[in-house]
């Protein structure tokens, strides 16, 4: 079960507010969103912590969808949240933008493509928040797997997490997903592509969307045949058209019937600790306070580092 | 800033001009908060959903259809109806001068007309939130009456 844990500073949470965050968590549970959308934001300020423990089991909880910018993440996850809440599943979905590193704003713009938000019954089996990275590095920031411990505790049968747009080497959603799934395009380069080392070699399941396009075919292919060389059972390699409506109804089914592996277990653990040592730098108290005097040469290199890390010991 | 401010800017009705729309949110973006762009042609009760999703603290409207009058006071309404009067609702497009007193009345905070600087929305936003009054379901009249 949960419990509220102390806040990132060490003073600890007083009574009122943990009667507060359990207040919007009874609500939550009854189906207020805006007590859930609350809970989160708490989450996400780093107002509150949630401490689950999700019971392991062979089916998953928390699946990530990731890969390049504009190879239609979130017009996908539209078409499958269609065929899951027809289903009747209950489905959170954090997605995640990133936010400016000059300014530390963020256009979040990946709900502009959800239209199962607007369907009158399956509206309520779908729960849809956006999340900027805010100041973290990586596709996902670590927060947002508390995020999705909180919807599933509140109720919410599974989490999807869309990354930001993801390079070849962008795997820190190893550190908060269950499962990943890659999804890839036409046009996305040669073979020599396909057998770079990186993301490709943590998915479960690869889809290769725009299949209505040339050259989808042809890259799903190499893909197969790159995955194919290696020792261990290859990944799914699907085609579909989020446009089209092709090939969706299989990809649905392939996604929630993902099996744990153990592929990606040691890179899992490695994401884990330096999304987690990441974080307790990020919430340093003198963050801000260090950075200014970076910029301003009043302190060096090794004295910010020192102060960030020791304070974390 | 600590905890970036969640701004939801929406495009209700039937208006396909979004251009003035993606100039405030990328504005507000620059300023350091956290915008969630909705689209073209939402319902009152789209727009409301998201802000109650996103948990937006504000909510900026806008119109270039001359449907303000008719749209704006029924997202407030709703708004109010649903428990959620402490969200700030501003709009902007084309409104006419002779228009702006009902919108005022009915909740919404700030108009910004064509030739708005930036830095005045920012600055209202700023002003707003410190404000304890100006929630959409709050009695008092307070509006921005633009930089002082």
């Amino acid at each position: 079960m949960q419990a509220w844990a102390a806040i990132p500073t060490g003073i600890g949470l007083g009574f009122l507010e943990v009667m507060f965050l359990e207040q919007l968590m009874s609500l939550a549970r009854e189906g207020d969103r805006r007590a859930l959308a609350r809970l989160l934001s708490s989450i996400e300020n780093g107002e509150a912590v949630l401490e689950t423990e999700i019971d392991p089991s062979d089916e998953w909880k928390i699946l990530a969808l990731t890969g390049p910018p504009g190879v239609g993440k979130s017009c996908l996850l539209d078409r499958l949240l269609h065929v899951w809440t027809e289903e009747g599943m209950k489905i959170g979905v954090l997605a995640v933008d990133p936010s400016s590193p000059r300014s530390g704003g963020a256009l979040l713009g990946d709900r502009v493509r959800m239209t199962v938000v607007d369907h009158p019954e399956k509206k309520e089996l779908v729960y849809v928040r956006s999340v900027a990275t805010r100041k973290s590095s990586g596709s996902v920031p670590s927060v947002v797997q508390e995020m999705a411990a909180c919807l599933l505790v509140t109720g919410w049968d599974k989490v999807i997490i869309e990354t930001v747009g993801a390079g070849q080497s962008e795997v820190r959603c190893a550190a908060v997903a269950d499962r990943i799934v890659l999804i890839e395009g036409p046009a996305r380069g040669d073979g020599v592509q396909a057998e770079k080392a990186g993301l490709l070699e943590l998915a479960d399941a690869i889809l290769v969307n725009k299949s209505d396009l040339p050259g989808a075919e042809r890259h799903a292919n190499e893909l197969r045949e790159s995955l194919q060389l290696g020792n261990e059972t290859p990944p799914e390699v699907q085609l579909v058209s989020a446009l089209k409506g092709d090939g969706i109804d299989e990809a649905a089914a392939l996604l929630m019937g993902l099996k744990q592996t153990s592929r990606a277990e040691r890179a899992r653990w490695r994401e884990r600790i330096l999304s987690h040592h990441e974080r307790q730098i990020l919430n340093h108290s003198e963050f801000n306070t260090i950075l200014t005097n970076l910029e301003e040469g009043l302190i060096g290199f090794d004295e910010a580092y020192t102060k960030l890390r020791d304070a974390n010991e | 800033m600590d905890k970036p401010l969640r701004i939801v800017i929406a495009k209700p009705g039937l208006d396909g001009h979004d251009r003035g729309a993606k100039v405030v949110a990328r504005a507000l973006r620059d300023a350091g908060h956290e915008v969630i762009y909705t689209g073209l042609r939402r319902t009152p009760a789209q727009i409301i959903e998201t802000v109650r999703d996103e948990d937006a603290l504000l909510l900026g409207l806008s119109s270039l259809s001359g449907a303000h009058g008719h749209l704006f006071p029924r997202i407030c309404e709703t708004l109010r109806e649903n428990n959620m009067g402490d969200v700030i609702v501003f709009g902007g497009g084309i409104i006419p001068e002779d228009d702006r007193s009902a919108l005022f009345q009915a909740g919404v905070k700030a108009i910004f007309g064509p030739g708005t600087s930036t830095e005045e929305m920012v600055a209202f936003i700023e002003t707003a939130v410190e404000r304890n009054d100006a929630g959409v379901g709050s009695d008092t009249d307070w509006h921005w009456t633009g930089l002082s």
